[in-house]
């Protein structure tokens, strides 16, 4: 698992191969054991996790403050299933964007665990981590 | 049978549901009473969260704004979802990770002080206050309906009802029960739109129904006939917004942050098993809300329609008999201005002050005598707009069943907040106030006393608000988000993504935010409410926006403080680094 350090830098995407591929060629074993977690594991997971916040909350806010707002009247020259659109984004078309975005969070962080080897699968709840007491 | 009856056995069943639930998963242990065990399903815990968070405001409150504010109220909506988004991003899977009961407790280990601790749970106090005044008047407007009695002894039935359910259960009791009541809002609020959705439309799903064309032949869609509507009588139009754009941006941004700050909420995400579970929570959270938030404005238009119709230069004699209903509870009063017998539905107040009291004579046709001055506009008539949703049914002429119906589901509503805040406010009193900053050495069993106390003082504080409301149900709820973004969000947030922020800087923000924000919802609510006009609020923004300046101000004053003061210690840097990653999350523990 240490090895993941030469992910380092690289998108995840690469990075989501590789664990896939050594995934394959070692034994079962236990990847959340919190000492197989390498500092630089860690910080890489942490700016990937990031980065994933930084895109989904501009969307956020751009879908929330911008079209629910700030063109929402300009938006009202298009139209959609008899709405005019800025008033069918403010009284319906942002939440559906707020429920796509945090389900696509969801699978993207997913990915992004499995890739860094931080994720939390097949963690039962009788599974208990000392960093907490 | 009497819709009246019909209420009494739908309420009762439902309550009888409830109880049996309660009984069926009764609390063994603190651990139990708080947070559930740490074993509840992401789609179960999902539905429970929609239930807690929604709320009285939510139920009957939304839709009566909208109906009357057409776009303008439509920030709410924009507001209460969107910060989900947050909650889900920033807060939910450290807060899971972290592993304990309360806010309080994350913001005590991570500024590794007392006082912040102390600090966070004045300020949930005050949030959780706040929000539970909301659910008493909603309560009590249900009540008064239903029994047909006033507003303040429904009230004060309400506040009865709720101390007897919200002490039995602790968090797992509660859990459970949230999924049914999540169940019987959800159907009792989607009957009735349906209804009037094909009434209106012919159009069965009401969000494309306020998309549609009447089947009237006028060849008119439903929002243009709003329009029109509105416009005529002098309304402002329907779909067009009169709110100034940097009020409508304050007030969504302080009702998102608002949101991802309440810790009712907030607690619901230490109860799911993985650290991934507590994502995919807040979005099946989300989806059930959104079953109910895409249909509230449809629901709102067909009400505003069928509200102008049915009492518009309609003669008092044969008014329909849902007026005479709501003029018993107060919520309704009509002044016949000009002598003709006429009720006159027009913009402005009819009357003040605003709200009508009244004397105990009735007038020529039988109406309410109310002792206000006449104002000089023509509007003849007061609607209080918390009762939009309880009175559609009976406005579109639906049957009785239905009626009682949306009475289940408005208690129901308010019932699964209430027990949700209140146990948020005894947790927080009992145990990090009592338990773990005052006196450690309590027992169990002592803690669940307190517990229990705390909840009973919350009762009669909020319920005196619900009887003196400063404003409707949904705004009251606003306040409570301001506060709450203000307040809690900013440390929660900074002490997860930044390591710099310390003791100092976390207690001085919370002060400030809170007491700022505080501070500005009074003076424009209770000290000087004659200046509570666009042209004296600060930059424009209005006090339901205020609590974004307050969460801004928090950071400032947490991020200067922190710079001045020395950083925090390793082992809180090593805690940090720990609930940043997933792996490894336990179950939520004590110690």
């Amino acid at each position: 698992m240490n090895k993941n350090a030469d992910n380092k830098g690289q998108p995840e995407n690469d990075a989501s191969a590789y664990h896939h591929l050594e995934a394959e060629n070692l034994p079962p074993h236990s990847h959340h054991d919190e000492e197989t977690l390498s500092e630089i594991d860690v910080q890489a997971y942490w700016r990937a996790n990031v980065k994933v916040l930084v895109v989904l909350l501009s969307i956020w806010a751009f879908v929330s403050f911008g079209c629910g707002v700030l063109f929402s009247d300009w938006l009202d020259q298009f139209s959609i299933g008899g709405f005019p659109l800025g008033f069918w984004f403010t009284q319906q078309g942002t939440m559906l964007c707020f429920v796509a975005i945090i389900f696509i969070y969801h699978i993207w962080m997913k990915k992004i665990e499995r890739a860094h080897g931080v994720d939390d699968d097949d963690n039962g709840s009788d599974i208990d981590s000392g960093a907490q007491s | 049978m009497s819709a009246q009856t019909l209420s009494f056995i739908f309420v009762g069943l439902s309550f009888a549901l409830y109880i049996g639930i309660a009984i069926w998963s009764r609390v063994g242990s603190t651990k139990d009473f708080y947070v559930a065990g740490g074993g509840v399903h992401p789609v179960i815990n999902g539905m429970a969260t929609a239930a807690d968070w929604m709320s009285a405001a939510s139920f009957l409150s939304v839709a009566g704004i909208l109906a009357f504010t057409g776009r303008d109220g439509a920030v709410y909506l924009v507001g209460w979802t969107g910060g989900y988004v947050l909650l889900a991003l920033l807060l939910a899977p450290y807060l899971r990770k972290f592993g304990r009961f309360t806010v309080p407790e994350f913001i005590g280990d991570r500024y590794y002080s007392k006082l912040a601790r102390v600090v966070a749970v004045v300020c949930l106090i005050f949030i959780s206050f706040t929000y539970i005044a909301g659910q008493m008047r909603g309560v009590g407007i249900v009540f008064s309906r239903f029994l047909e009695v006033e507003i303040e002894t429904g009230v004060v039935i309400g506040m009865a009802i709720v101390f007897c359910y919200a002490v039995l259960g602790g968090m797992k009791g509660i859990t459970y029960t949230q999924v049914a009541q999540y169940c019987v809002l959800i159907f009792a609020f989607m009957v009735p739109a349906i209804f009037m959705s094909i009434m209106w439309t012919d159009n069965p799903i009401p969000q494309l129904g306020l998309g549609d064309k009447l089947n009237d032949g006028s060849g008119l869609s439903v929002l243009q006939k709003l329009d029109q509507v509105t416009t005529e009588l002098g309304f402002n139009t329907y779909t067009v917004g009169t709110r100034s754009t940097i009020d409508t941006l304050a007030i969504a941004a302080a009702l998102m942050i608002g949101t991802a700050g309440l810790p009712h909420v907030i607690v619901r995400f230490f109860t799911v098993p993985k650290v991934s579970d507590a994502r995919k929570s807040a979005g099946y959270a989300l989806v059930f809300i959104c079953i109910m938030y895409t249909t509230i404005p449809a629901v709102a238009a067909f009400s505003r329609l069928n509200l102008t119709e049915s009492v518009n230069e309609v003669a008092y004699s044969e008014a329909p008999a849902w007026i005479e209903k709501w003029e018993n509870t107060g919520l309704i009063a009509w002044k016949d201005k000009n002598g003709d017998g006429i009720m006159q539905y027009r913009p402005g107040h009819a009357f003040s002050p605003t709200k009508p009291v009244f004397t105990e004579a009735r007038g020529t046709y039988g109406e309410r005598v109310i002792s206000n001055e006449l104002t000089s506009s023509a509007n003849e008539i007061y609607v209080d707009r918390d009762i939009m949703v309880m009175a559609n049914p009976e406005i579109a002429r639906l049957p009785n069943w239905v009626i009682a119906l949306v009475a289940a589901g408005a208690v129901a509503a308010a019932l699964s907040t209430a027990a949700g805040l209140l146990l948020v406010i005894s947790s927080s009193v009992a145990h990090d106030l009592m338990k773990r900053t005052f006196m450690p050495d309590i027992s169990d069993k002592k803690e669940l006393l307190f517990a229990r106390l705390a909840a009973v003082v919350a009762i009669l504080i909020a319920g005196w608000f619900g009887i003196n409301p400063p404003a409707f149900v949904a705004q009251v709820v606003a306040f409570a988000f301001g506060m709450a973004a203000a307040s809690l969000f900013p440390p929660i947030v900074m002490g997860i993504f930044s390591k710099r922020i310390n003791r100092s800087g976390a207690v001085a923000g919370m002060l400030v935010g809170l007491s700022s924000t505080l501070a500005y919802i009074v003076f424009f609510n209770f000290v000087s409410p004659q200046l509570n006009n666009p042209e004296h609020w600060f930059l424009g923004i209005s006090p339901t926006g205020i609590g974004t300046l307050g969460a801004a101000l928090n950071v400032a004053v947490a991020t200067l403080v922190s710079r001045f003061t020395p950083a925090p210690p390793p082992e809180v840097l090593d805690m940090i680094d720990d609930i940043r990653i997933p792996a490894g999350a336990g179950v939520a523990h004590e110690h």
